[in-house]
């Protein structure tokens, strides 16, 4: 018989582990024999020392709490659990009593999964089990911390993700540079520089490999001055090479290196030393794959050769960004080193596309970043939002100067595109002929945003007034500041303007306290954290370095410590602001990470109540910088 | 002595009502924690009591706020009579690949399944009416279960200064009223897991006024 209940039971736990870990008949199998439980605030699911049920279970609707009580009978509260969290795990692995008690924190619908069903279906998959005990063991063995609960997928999923790298056949390098063992060391050393290698694979004339030579033995024998520089490579080179099968995974060449404690294996035809050279598996090598260092991520972007490599490369800033979140590195510093990864991207691109054009560029070019990434605000894949400024030619070589930017810029816009940067929606960008002109035709586009100011003016103004330069001449970014600060000075309408942009969106809290969430269309009932809160707060800041004239300052977060540094007297103003702009971004960021989307858009029913004040903290700020914006620019008569 | 009234024959009715009948002539009402109620939806061909048939009825059953998801029921009814304007509201086509029974059918599991549950429903008079005219329709008599209506529970459960006989709650108001997630509206057991769940949230608050008794339950 159809049982629709149970369809619609299996449709929420298959986005939840570990049961997403399962298929859908399995799964359908277990959400037929579901207790449905319905809560109400302080109902008791069970106690500590309550024989163990039948069941385990998984939050659908509001959060259940779980305490330990001590011996002096005292509650402490080891997690709350949300809308899919599991809880009350321990009789699945063990069958023994509770050991702590689980209460609803709020009315609540909790899903009793029966364990003897659940355990014929997922008799042996080793991943539910290893979420599981992972589960179990992060809320049974160090129950005291209030946020214990978030941690369950700290533990887990950063390994999880490595885990499937680490059994992955590692990429090593194909076709690596070779010589023979005649070649001098000199010329070695050439081609490896010219290659931008560490080593050099010695191959005999059956293509072979007999020996390695990489930078330190370059450095030990030939800079320390053992070896003269002519000397043949086979006075030099370690030999034997460890070989291994191309078919190596990323766990057993990690193993090999540490075991012969070396950087470099060859992977041959049959693995074995006697067989042709296929590739090289270098250390570096299983790092990327892993994934967790910044600096071999760069490396690997100012090598890349195709878009297809820089955009594994941007991907794996991804998995690094989360990790960085999960240890709660400073936000100021992952905002440098992900703008670092993303400008690096930009330029790799750029000098791609140049070699894909039929001729160099005519003239001397910048590229400039705008909107959040010319704030280096940019964390996850955005919007593309770009410019580009070209050297002043004679009006007869205008147009053809300009078409050449528009050509190069459209594959450059592309490779970002195909990379995971959007085009931009109201196509700002710098294959759009208006966003690709000479540097006067910029000044003139500046000086009129700023003398002549209307609605379509600021908006493209709160825009392109954020730029900073990616690729190319550093003289046309100065210029145009210059002529910038030189115009505001002539102008306070201007201010106005922005002043009145910059107070666009209120409050982000209604009546009662209450978040405003968007009205209608597709988001309606979501949180708009991008709108409500962190564009006040990028408005504010702009608005105020503007008018100090303060250059070469545009992250969002550093305008407003500059701004305390110059104002002491709204120091403590401008500094929650600076806090709370970082706070706000870091929590759209793991929404974004959560949902793989830009995380403007936030589900509060989502949020724990905890994130929720934290939240309402951030909100402060927005409001008393906006009312100081009010009063600096004598705003009321103008709004 | 008999007295002639009861010698006037006694209707003969099939096994599996007296089966169900039966259930009735016990124990007086249990508490409120141990009765098990069942909260059903039907779907129809239209509101015409004489005129239309049930599609689909779907019901779930549950005892001190537990609801067991095997223990759902989920019929649809082969009928000679269809409606195509009414499709667009319950989704039910007349060829379709559900698996169909006959009125018949559906009466014997129903009766067996509800046994003498306490019935929810919402705008309860409906459902009833629609069932009792399909029971006479095959010579049975009247359902004789207690039916509790969750729209004007739900009047009654609201403070004296709301309390208007004219509302007229729908079950879209009740969902947002007490934050009932919406799934699998205007499907039979989709509307039946809602009004269950609506009815648990009232309960929840009559318990709160201390007002969870059968008499005000009842009372209409």
């Amino acid at each position: 018989m159809k049982n629709s209940i149970a369809e619609r039971v299996c449709d929420f736990l298959i986005s939840y582990p570990p049961f997403d870990k399962l298929n859908e008949n399995d799964l359908l199998e277990i959400a037929k024999e579901v207790n449905i439980m319905y809560l109400e605030k302080g109902d008791i699911v069970f106690s500590k020392d309550d024989t163990y049920h039948n069941y385990f279970y998984i939050v659908r609707n509001g959060a259940v709490s779980l305490y330990h009580r001590t011996n002096d009978n005292k509650m402490n509260m080891v997690s709350i659990n949300d809308a899919g969290d599991i809880f009350g795990v321990r009789p699945l692995i063990i069958e023994e009593n509770y050991k702590l008690t689980a209460v609803a924190n709020e009315e609540s619908i909790v899903y009793g999964i029966p364990i003897e069903i659940f355990k014929s279906v997922t008799n042996n998959n080793v991943k539910v089990y290893k979420y599981l005990i992972t589960s179990f063991a992060s809320n049974a063995y160090d129950p005291y911390t209030a946020e214990e609960n978030e941690k369950i997928f700290i533990d887990y999923l950063p390994n999880q993700s490595n885990d499937i790298v680490f059994f992955q056949t590692a990429n090593y390098t194909k076709r690596p540079i070779t010589c023979t063992s005649k070649t001098t060391s000199q010329e070695a050393a050439v081609k490896m520089s010219k290659h931008k290698i560490g080593c050099i694979i010695v191959v005999n004339n059956k293509k072979q490999p007999v020996g390695i030579i990489t930078n330190s033995d370059l450095k030990n024998r030939i800079a320390t001055g053992l070896f003269p520089i002519n000397t043949p490579v086979a006075n030099i080179m370690t030999s034997p090479v460890i070989t291994d099968r191309k078919d190596i995974t990323v766990a057993q060449g990690q193993l090999q290196m540490i075991k012969h404690s070396i950087g470099h294996l060859c992977i041959t035809k049959d693995g074995t030393v006697n067989s042709k050279l296929i590739g090289v598996l270098t250390h570096h090598d299983i790092l990327v794959d892993l994934g967790n260092n910044p600096a071999f991520i760069l490396k690997e972007i100012k090598r890349a050769k195709r878009t297809k490599t820089l955009r594994s490369a941007r991907q794996k800033t991804n998995s690094l960004l989360k990790s960085y979140l999960d240890q709660n590195i400073p936000l100021s510093h992952i905002l440098k080193l992900v703008s670092k990864i993303n400008d690096a991207v930009t330029v790799r691109v750029i000098e791609l596309s140049i070699d894909k054009m039929p001729s160099p560029p005519p003239v001397k070019f910048s590229w400039l970043a705008i909107g959040s990434q010319g704030r280096n605000e940019q964390l996850l894949f955005t919007d593309q939002d770009n410019a580009l400024v070209f050297e002043d030619v004679t009006e007869d070589k205008y147009e053809e100067t300009q078409n050449y930017f528009l050509e190069l810029s459209r594959l450059i816009t592309k490779s970002l595109n195909k990379i995971g940067f959007e085009y931009c929606e109201a196509d700002m960008m710098a294959s759009n002929p208006e966003w690709c002109k000479s540097l006067s035709k910029w000044k003139r586009q500046f000086t009129d945003w700023i003398l002549n100011p209307n609605e379509k003016a600021i908006l493209l103004s709160s825009i392109f007034f954020d730029y900073s330069r990616i690729y190319g001449d550093k003289n046309h970014e100065d210029k145009l500041t210059e002529t910038i600060y030189k115009t505001l000075g002539n102008t306070s309408l201007f201010y106005s303007f922005l002043g009145k942009d910059a107070l666009k969106s209120p409050s982000p809290l209604g009546f009662f306290k209450q978040f405003l969430v968007e009205q209608n269309g597709e988001q309606k009932n979501l949180f708009n954290i991008k709108k409500r809160a962190l564009m006040p707060l990028i408005d504010a800041a702009r608005l105020l370095t503007l008018s100090k004239q303060i250059k070469g300052v545009n992250n969002t977060a550093e305008r407003y410590e500059k701004l305390a540094e110059l104002e002491p007297a709204n120091k403590e103003l401008f500094e929650s602001c600076s806090y709370a702009f970082k706070a706000l971004l870091k929590f759209k960021t793991k929404q974004g990470l959560m949902h793989n989307d830009s995380g403007k858009f936030i589900k509060l029913e989502s949020l724990s109540k905890e994130e929720k004040l934290k939240l309402r903290r951030c909100f402060k700020p927005i409001n008393e910088v906006q009312e100081s914006i009010k009063l600096r620019f004598s705003l009321t008569n103008f709004m | 002595m008999k007295l002639p009234w009861f010698n006037k024959k006694r209707k003969e009715y099939p096994d599996f009502w007296n089966t169900y009948v039966d259930k009735f002539n016990k124990h007086p009402k249990e508490a409120i924690q141990n009765t098990r109620f069942v909260a059903l939806d039907t779907e129809t061909t239209g509101f015409n009591i004489k005129e239309d048939r049930i599609l689909s009825i779907g019901a779930v059953s549950f005892t001190n706020k537990v609801i067991q998801v095997n223990k759902s029921l989920e019929l649809y009814l082969r009928q000679a009579i269809f409606k195509p304007e009414t499709v667009k509201i319950h989704g039910l086509m007349k060829h379709s690949d559900l698996e169909k029974i006959s009125e018949l059918e559906a009466i014997k599991i129903f009766l067996d399944y509800i046994k003498d549950a306490v019935l929810i429903a919402h705008h309860a008079n409906f459902d009833r009416n629609m069932i009792n005219e399909m029971l006479l329709r095959h010579n049975l008599g009247s359902l004789k279960n207690t039916f509790i209506d969750t729209g004007s529970l739900y009047n009654k459960s609201k403070h004296i200064i709301y309390q208007n006989h004219l509302n007229h709650y729908t079950l879209d108001d009740l969902c947002r009223e007490l934050n009932v997630p919406k799934v699998d509206r205007h499907t039979a057991t989709g509307d039946a897991l809602i009004t269950a769940f609506v009815f648990l949230k009232i309960l929840a608050r009559l318990d709160k006024k201390k007002e969870l008794k059968w008499d005000y339950l009842l009372k209409s």
